[in-house]
């Protein structure tokens, strides 16, 4: 593989721990060309401003390093790193006018006054506000401001422009006009651009790489197009855009059964693989009945301006369609998904994986094993087999999401925790439910339940299965 | 290293504040005459403070007053805050403006003009205490105001409507829905109506009965005289006063972890 | 049927008489003898007097000087120290904080006997550095008064407009200079107001250290005891005439009033 640019950024194995013990970025690597547009994107928590932050000088990672054409710069401070930021609610300096708010950064380098004159004028008019030189700030427009803090970064010639949910604070419609404006700039300007935003429509619109992050760590990392078409997991495809997600399992080459039916596709997977589908609702046709591959009931119909978000019952599976025709609630319909419009995400066997101790034997009760949430007893033959017992020995239990059950009740499940986030897929909703302790039990459960709803999950004793993976 | 400069910069303030009052509060349990000398161990001054009726009455005339004219205070402010802020622009700016008088003024000349209106244009004898507890009073109403404004500022004005709307009268939903929501600031402006009239000197020295002496006065006057004896039973006096501070202050931080009232805290001499 | 409504308009009314009683007509009374001679006949030879004695220009002068270093000697002190407190290695620490504003609550008199005490032990004779151990009291006595006010101002100052000046290359000192000094002024403003006008007119201390230099509070002082009301309003004019021009130049400083007020409360 050739790399076009050459790598102006490289994030190497960041962590990033605050107060000792909250961990918000985890093994963070990533690769920046020069002159690239890049997005951190996810929801508000997943460590995207850390990351900027750490970029700026504003924090220091615990471990790992940031290095910038091949240098470690990870603990310099900000005044020595040849990087500026546009600050989320733009941390202009009320006691400054326009010009000595632009010009600050070059007063400390100390330029001659005529330089400093002309690079002044030049930054306002890349911002389109010529002549606002001995404007007060708090005379300026939102917009006004927000540009006056790009003048303030750009006028540095940095070589990285950091951007910090910059456009948060506009209205939509300014919002619009920056996005393309700030779009513009980037080309004209020739530097890279690292831009953060929980705005997944704003990613898309601007940036040339998207790094989608959760919970302190990377989801997926591409084009725009990328990142929207061939999501790597039910996050993703969840985070970005509308997606209709079906469970389902391969059945053959390029063959995936879902919503009771095969259908073609042009992922590859081993058979009988369990799957996630995944469709975008304007990739679903609606046709007559008859003509569909699967067909259902019309359950709504809600008119968006450009088209209809259609809710169609097919079976137990609720999918979205947009369709441009408005179609009357109760009448049936056929469904039909074109192969290149389903994108197969295969089961992720690493979730619900818990560690755990073996104890002593109890007679009667069985083989204590204590897990960081919970501990219990089990017959020893479901790790050891017919094997010796060993106390200490460190196993692995797993269980599958649709095997556990959320109640409201905490003490009719074996571990509590919150809901950190849900997902719809088809005909239920799948949870992650994070403990005290930090451990995530992903379940699938077909009530609604809120996000940070505190319950309880009960993980099926007899459906678990354990691994041993190693003795002490 | 850039820690120990500002620990070092913080402990040395803190000692210059505190270094004299806390060697007053050793020395205030021995029966040494002066600060420097050694003495043993004795609870003699605390005898004096609490035999001596000169002193006993001055300090419960300290706090009596502190205490009639911190509630006089805040009634008066509080129903003035509620009243201006909820008058036409011109009557609130004018209230406002009479309000600061006090507040920038200095001790010295509120109390002087309080004596010659009451005494030359009044003929109000000081013996009566009026003189003393008006003076005191618009010194310490302002600042009352002061605390309760911003509390009305920030309430939510809907509130008062919703209670009319619930059929409330005007009168009952101030009662019922407007005061419970500014009491901090009455509190915090109650707490500081005490604190400037214990720690008046100027106020009071103007307009007191000639045999009534409140703390600051009786001080002062002491400062003069050569009583050892009342001397260190004064170091006694403020070693309580210290420890009560303290104890208010420990009792405060604890209630109010989640407010940002403490006591507000403006005082002039 | 017709009844008196109440509306909350009125309870304006029992504070704007008792501010009008109070604090409007004592001031009012001060300005009618300082304008007065003794037969009542309007005068200007009370102010005249002043401003051409020697003795009361000195006292003038000598205040002044004493107010000026009380408050730089309180800048110099608290400012790091509500630096340190507000942005520094003490950020969080609420309880320090109350400590420094603790002594505020405690009788002056008494913290000043404290204080006198020792300095008398550090010095042996008070008598011998009446000045130096004027300003000090002075110092020691309104600290915290300064303290609070630079506190509240550079607290609310926002992390992130640090941040800015770092980003764009300025260091410690430089951050300090340019972004945290210009604009904490809000807050010297009201440290200043706070502690200077008090230092000119608080002659208690001046008394229980035994100076016996006048300042301008000795002065009304003085003519109270003395009965003489004409000259005792001519001083409070003058105070009034200082207080003005300090909440003016302050004004000008700060621009809002809600900046100022910061300073009030805590």
């Amino acid at each position: 593989m050739e790399n076009a640019g050459v790598n102006l950024i490289q994030f190497e194995h960041i962590k990033k721990v605050f107060d000792g013990d909250t961990l918000v970025v985890e093994d963070f690597n990533l690769e920046v060309k020069k002159g690239e547009f890049v997005t951190l994107l996810g929801p508000s928590g997943c460590g995207k401003t850390t990351i900027l932050r750490m970029l700026g000088g504003f924090e220091i990672p615990t471990s790992g390093k940031i290095l910038l054409n091949g240098e470690d710069i990870s603990k310099l401070p900000p005044y020595e790193r040849p990087i500026n930021t546009v600050f989320q609610k733009y941390a202009l300096f009320p006691h400054l006018n326009v010009y000595d708010n632009v010009a600050f950064g070059l007063k400390l380098k100390k330029i001659d006054k005529k330089t400093m004159d002309e690079k002044v004028r030049h930054a306002l008019e890349i911002v389109d506000l010529e002549g606002f030189e001995k404007r007060s700030i708090q005379t300026l427009s939102g917009g006004q401001q927000q540009r006056i803090a790009i003048a303030r970064a750009i006028v540095n010639e940095p070589e990285v422009l950091l951007l910090d949910e910059p456009l948060s604070a506009l209205d939509y419609k300014m919002r619009k006009e920056m996005q393309l404006e700030l779009k513009n700039m980037h080309k004209k300007l020739g530097i890279t651009f690292i831009f953060v935003t929980h705005d997944q429509e704003e990613a898309l619109t601007m940036s040339d790489k998207i790094v989608v992050m959760a919970d302190g760590e990377i989801q997926q990392t591409g084009t725009p197009e990328e990142i929207y078409n061939e999501p790597r997991n039910l996050f993703v495809a969840d985070f970005i855009g509308e997606s209709n997600i079906f469970k389902g399992e391969m059945v053959g080459n390029r063959k995936a059964r879902f919503c009771g039916r095969v259908f073609d596709c042009v992922d590859d997977y081993e058979k009988s693989t369990i799957i996630d589908a995944v469709v975008r609702p304007e990739d679903v046709e609606l046709v007559p009945e008859s003509e569909g591959m699967i067909s259902g009931e019309i359950l709504s119909s809600d008119f968006k301006g450009t088209f209809y978000i259609v809710v169609v019952l097919s079976g137990k599976n609720e999918i979205e369609v947009h369709s441009l025709k408005y179609y009357e609630p109760g009448s049936r319909v056929g469904i039909n998904i074109a192969p290149d419009s389903i994108h197969i995400i295969p089961y992720d066997a690493s979730i619900n994986h818990y560690e755990g101790v073996v104890g002593e034997y109890a007679e009667g009760e069985g083989l204590r094993v204590s897990f960081a949430d919970f501990e219990w007893f089990v017959d020893p033959k479901e790790i050891f087999g017919e094997g010796e017992i060993v106390e200490g020995a460190k196993v692995e239990a797993s269980f599958t999401p649709d095997s556990a059950e959320i109640s409201d009740d905490a003490e009719a499940g074996i571990v509590t925790g919150n809901i950190i986030s849900f997902i719809y897929v088809g005909d239920h909703y799948r949870y992650t439910v994070r403990s005290k302790s930090e451990e995530d039990y992903i379940v699938d459960d077909e009530d609604l339940w809120n996000q940070d709803d505190y319950v309880s999950v009960n993980i099926p004793k007899d459906k678990m299965s354990y691994r041993l993976v190693g003795e002490q | 290293m850039k820690n120990f400069v500002q620990h070092v910069c913080v402990v040395f303030v803190l000692l210059f504040l505190y270094a004299p009052i806390l060697i007053l509060v050793g020395y205030s349990f021995t029966d040494a005459t002066m600060i420097g000398k050694i003495g043993g161990l004795s609870f003699h001054n605390y005898e004096t403070l609490f035999t001596t009726e000169e002193l006993l009455d001055m300090i419960k005339g300290t706090l009596l007053l502190a205490l009639g004219v911190a509630a006089l205070s805040t009634l008066l402010g509080t129903i003035g805050a509620i009243g201006a802020f909820y008058s036409k622009s011109g009557t609130r700016r004018a209230i406002e403006l009479a309000n600061q008088v006090p507040v920038v003024n200095a001790d010295v000349v509120t109390g002087f003009s309080v004596c010659i209106l009451m005494i030359a244009l009044f003929q109000v004898r000081k013996e009566t205490f009026i003189p003393l507890v008006i003076g005191q009073t618009a010194l310490c109403a302002p600042f009352v105001y002061l605390s309760v404004l911003p509390r009305l500022k920030q309430m939510d004005q809907q509130l008062y409507e919703a209670a009319l709307d619930l059929g409330c009268t005007p009168m009952k939903a101030l009662l019922r829905v407007t005061v419970p929501q500014i009491v901090p600031g009455i509190l915090s402006g109650f707490m500081t109506a005490i604190t400037l009239s214990l720690d008046d000197y100027f106020i009071a020295t103007y307009t007191k009965p000639a045999t009534f002496d409140t703390i600051s006065t009786y001080v002062v006057n002491a400062t003069r005289g050569s009583q050892t004896d009342i001397k260190t039973a004064l170091w006694a006096l403020s070693t309580l006063i210290f420890i009560a501070v303290v104890g208010v202050v420990i009792i405060m931080n604890l209630k109010g972890r989640n407010t940002e009232d403490g006591v507000a805290s403006e005082k002039r001499n | 049927m017709r009844e008196a409504r109440f509306s909350r308009k009125q309870l304006a009314l029992p504070y704007a008489l008792f501010l009008l009683l109070f604090v409007i007509l004592p001031l009012l009374v001060v300005v009618k003898y300082a304008f007065t001679d003794a037969e009542g006949q309007i005068s200007f030879y009370n102010f005249i007097r002043f401003f051409q004695s020697s003795k009361t220009i000195g006292t003038l002068i000598y205040s002044l000087v004493v107010a000026v270093l009380t408050t730089l000697g309180c800048l110099l002190l608290a400012y790091p120290v509500a630096f340190i407190l507000a942005k520094g290695a003490y950020v969080g620490r609420h309880t320090f904080l109350m400590l420094f504003v603790l002594p505020m609550w405690i009788n002056f008199t008494l913290r000043i006997t404290a204080l006198k005490e020792i300095l008398t032990l550090l010095e042996g004779n008070l008598a011998l550095h009446p000045f130096l151990n004027t300003v000090i009291c002075m110092i020691y006595d309104f600290l915290p008064f300064m303290i609070l006010p630079l506190y509240n101002s550079l607290s609310k100052l926002d992390n992130s407009l640090l941040e800015a000046a770092a980003d764009l290359g300025a260091r410690k000192r430089q951050i300090l200079l340019r972004v945290v000094l210009p604009l904490s002024v809000p807050g010297i403003i009201s440290g200043i107001t706070m502690v200077f006008l008090p230092s000119m007119t608080n002659y208690v201390v001046l008394d229980m250290v035994y100076n016996s230099t006048y300042i301008i509070g000795s002065l009304i002082g003085s003519y109270f005891s003395s009965y003489d009301w004409h000259n005792g309003s001519v001083v409070s004019i003058i105070l009034l005439l200082i207080i003005c021009a300090i909440t003016w130049i302050s004004n000008r400083f700060t621009g809002s009033e809600q900046e100022r007020k910061a300073g009030v409360s805590l």
